[in-house]
């Protein structure tokens, strides 16, 4: 069985009446690493949220697909159980819940009742990935976010992208605030869902998470808008040089979204 | 967010059985019916006569004009005392079949045979019946309905009974007092410590009926208990009236918690007296959990009268479509390096209303005394409200107190992140309502933590707007 196909056509998106999204083009396939970049405010971090459906963000034309399902149709929930996945710049924090019955609850709603994960089976997928994302085992115990710091926040959304094992996962600036030891663990887990089952979308601002997480697809987003899109040589040359030559290549002088091209 | 909306279920206790009473007095609050009861009871004249006392202080006692609205409360329409059954049973058989089926809804002597070391069953006004592990009883704990204790332990009775509470506190102590009938009477002598919970059980079953249990519980020094209690009533049309009493003193170096988890009907008012007084280094805990009622009006109170006694109130109110929680907690520091807690949850929903009301009291010789109240609120929709109202009195410098209030709103964030990993909105919002209260829940014996969690489910169910 090949991966899944998440094909995002002509999307607009707009925040209270204010269009951020300006007709974004974007096909991610099962086994491909796709990064996204740009400079602040130009509506990389919109484009995550409206693809897992976030009721701030109205589409006003445009598709978006997964496997040929109209995902604009579903309830927030019901894109994650088709295999939807988005790693968030600021998870909420949930008091009282621990972070394991979450895991727990997320992976059953994927799951038919009465066939439910076992306890143990639970525990030893739990153990290995705490492991792998040498996370204390307490964090299990700790309610969900609260009290972490930037760092913990982000690994446990990896250890959650991890546990759910989703077909398409977004990745909303999972390097921000990281050290280097930290985005060496963070990256080591997101390489571990390689493989032809699992496409992924990172946004970041930064060429540094692509020194360990090596992207097939790179794109630059602009003025609401995928404005040049390349290979990893993209994201070296963007590390060298910056944004102002592509902005000087497609005669754009404010590459926000506040700006009307 | 989601469109489903989930079909409302009934409140799974209303239904109500056939009345097997053998005996009821007249409806209305008079002289006769107060010597009725007594009679009925076979009791001391002391008794009768504090009674009597009691009744014309609720005669001359005004309404109380804050809090909930009372006017609808209507003291002729009550009847006061009805008398199950003959006599009591110290096993299933003995009780009535058609009383039996009821607790058996109510899983009573399951929830005994599994983890309790005492349970005691009142239906209206009366004990119906009553068992203690004998290993307790060789220990010498006294577990008994409080007619009961009155007959067989007068002295210890008379010692304390009244003591904690007079019947003069309010108008609702000196209703219960001059109409009292059932509860649970407690006493745990010195060093002798427990660690299964007693339990008792109280149903009203009859329509415009007061139920009046007494309860009174003395722990000696260095001794320790815990005390569950738990309540339900069918839906009728009018409304009915529970209004308890609980005196408890904890001596020198004891422990006592006493856990409530009232499930009333929504017509039921439940205006409740408790407070509890503690020695040196002495201990009180109070969980509360209030989710039925039409109108609750209860603020367990500690009196920590010995250096060095704690007192820890945690709480929680839920309050649905015309409900009104008007619960808190009071706390008196009257001895050096007292400590308290209160810990305060309320939900409101679909337009019902908490409100905290609260004191806390630092006497002149209150040198070292500290106070933390916590008082957390979620309010899940728009029509739906909370107060929080905190009164503190300072009589030492030498004292620390802090406050903490907190109103919360289950947020759209919240929501989308649980989303976003596959729940549903309604398992999202239960899962932040199940968080939200976890500090109460954690706080129970496992076998009431599941039924707690069952009940807060069942109250969520169609709140999500």
């Amino acid at each position: 069985m090949s991966g899944s196909v998440l094909e995002i056509k002509n999307l607009h998106v707009s925040i209270e009446d204010k269009e951020i999204l300006k007709g974004v083009n974007l096909t991610i396939k099962g086994g491909e690493f796709h990064a996204i970049m740009g400079p602040n405010g130009t509506g990389k971090s919109t484009l995550a949220s409206a693809i897992m459906g976030h009721p701030k963000y109205e589409v006003t034309e445009g598709s978006i697909t997964l496997d040929g399902e109209d995902v604009l149709e579903m309830e927030v929930d019901e894109r994650a159980r088709a295999g939807l996945f988005l790693a968030m710049q600021y998870p909420s924090e949930i008091s009282g819940v621990t972070t394991s019955d979450f895991l727990r609850s997320a992976i059953n709603a994927r799951r038919e009742e009465g066939d439910e994960v076992s306890l143990m089976k639970f525990i030893k997928q739990l153990d290995k990935d705490l492991d792998l994302l040498e996370i204390d085992q307490n964090m299990a115990t700790r309610y969900l976010n609260e009290g972490f710091s930037g760092g913990e926040k982000k690994r446990n959304e990896i250890l959650q992208l991890l546990q759910i094992n989703p077909a398409i996962a977004i990745l909303d600036e999972i390097d921000s605030g990281l050290d280097i030891d930290a985005l060496k663990i963070v990256s080591k887990g997101i390489n571990k869902m390689r493989g032809e089952n699992f496409g992924c979308l990172m946004i970041t601002h930064y060429q540094r998470l692509l020194n360990y997480i090596t992207p097939d697809f790179v794109h630059v987003m602009m003025q609401g808008r995928v404005v040049k899109s390349g290979g990893p040589e993209l994201a070296k040359r963007l590390e060298a040089d910056g944004y102002e030559w592509i902005k000087e290549e497609l005669g754009i002088t404010d590459e926000t979204v506040e700006q009307n091209a | 967010m989601a469109k489903k909306m989930p079909e409302m279920e009934e409140y799974k206790y209303g239904f109500h059985d056939k009345d097997v009473s053998v005996f009821r007095t007249e409806r209305g609050l008079t002289r006769k019916v107060v010597e009725e009861i007594s009679k009925m009871k076979e009791e001391p004249q002391w008794m009768l006569d504090y009674r009597l006392k009691a009744l014309e202080h609720f005669y001359e006692r005004p309404m109380p004009q804050w809090g909930g609205d009372l006017t609808e409360l209507d003291f002729d329409e009550i009847v006061y005392y009805v008398k199950p059954s003959e006599k009591q049973g110290r096993t299933w058989d003995e009780v009535p079949a058609e009383i039996k089926e009821t607790f058996d809804k109510l899983g009573i002597p399951e929830a005994e045979q599994k983890y309790l070391a005492g349970v005691s069953a009142q239906y209206e006004s009366e004990v119906v019946y009553h068992s203690l592990k004998e290993d307790l009883q060789e220990l010498g704990i006294v577990f008994k309905d409080t007619d009961t204790a009155l007959k067989e332990n007068e002295e210890l009775f008379k010692e304390y009974f009244g003591k904690v509470i007079p019947y003069s506190d309010n108008k609702f102590s000196a209703l219960n007092s001059a109409v009292w009938s059932g509860g649970s009477f407690i006493y745990v002598p010195k060093g002798v410590q427990t660690s299964t919970p007693l339990q008792a059980y109280f149903r009203i079953n009859s329509e415009n009926m007061g139920q009046f249990e007494r309860t009174l519980i003395i722990v000696d020094e260095g001794a320790s208990v815990h005390y569950v209690e738990g309540c339900t009533a069918p839906v009728f049309t009018t409304n009915s009236l529970h209004s308890a009493v609980v005196e408890i003193i904890v001596k020198k170096d004891a422990y006592c918690r006493y856990t409530t988890i009232q499930n009333w009907a929504n017509n039921v008012y439940n205006l409740v007296t408790k407070r509890a007084v503690c020695d040196a280094n002495a201990t009180m805990e109070w969980i509360d959990g209030n989710i039925g009622s039409k109108l609750t009006m209860k603020y367990p109170a500690i009196l920590l009268k010995g250096e060095g006694a704690r007192g820890n109130t945690l709480s929680i109110a839920i309050a649905g479509k015309g409900q009104l929680q008007h619960a808190g907690a009071k706390m008196h520091h009257l001895a050096p390096n007292t400590s308290s807690t209160i810990v305060s949850k309320s939900i409101s929903k679909q337009g019902g209303k908490v409100s905290y009301l609260g004191l806390v009291h630092f006497g002149r010789k209150a040198d070292g005394a500290r106070a933390n109240i916590e008082c957390d609120t979620l309010i899940m929709d728009n029509e739906s409200f909370s107060d929080t109202i905190p009164y503190n009195e300072i009589l030492n410098d030498n004292i620390s107190l802090e406050h903490e209030a907190k109103v919360s709103k289950v947020s759209e964030e919240q929501l989308f992140y649980l989303m976003s990993r596959g729940l549903t909105e309604e398992e999202a919002t239960e899962m932040i309502v199940m968080g939200f209260i976890e500090p109460f829940t954690k706080e129970l014996p496992m076998e009431y933590a599941v039924e707690m969690n069952r009940l807060i489910k069942f109250e969520m169910e169609g709140s999500i707007g």
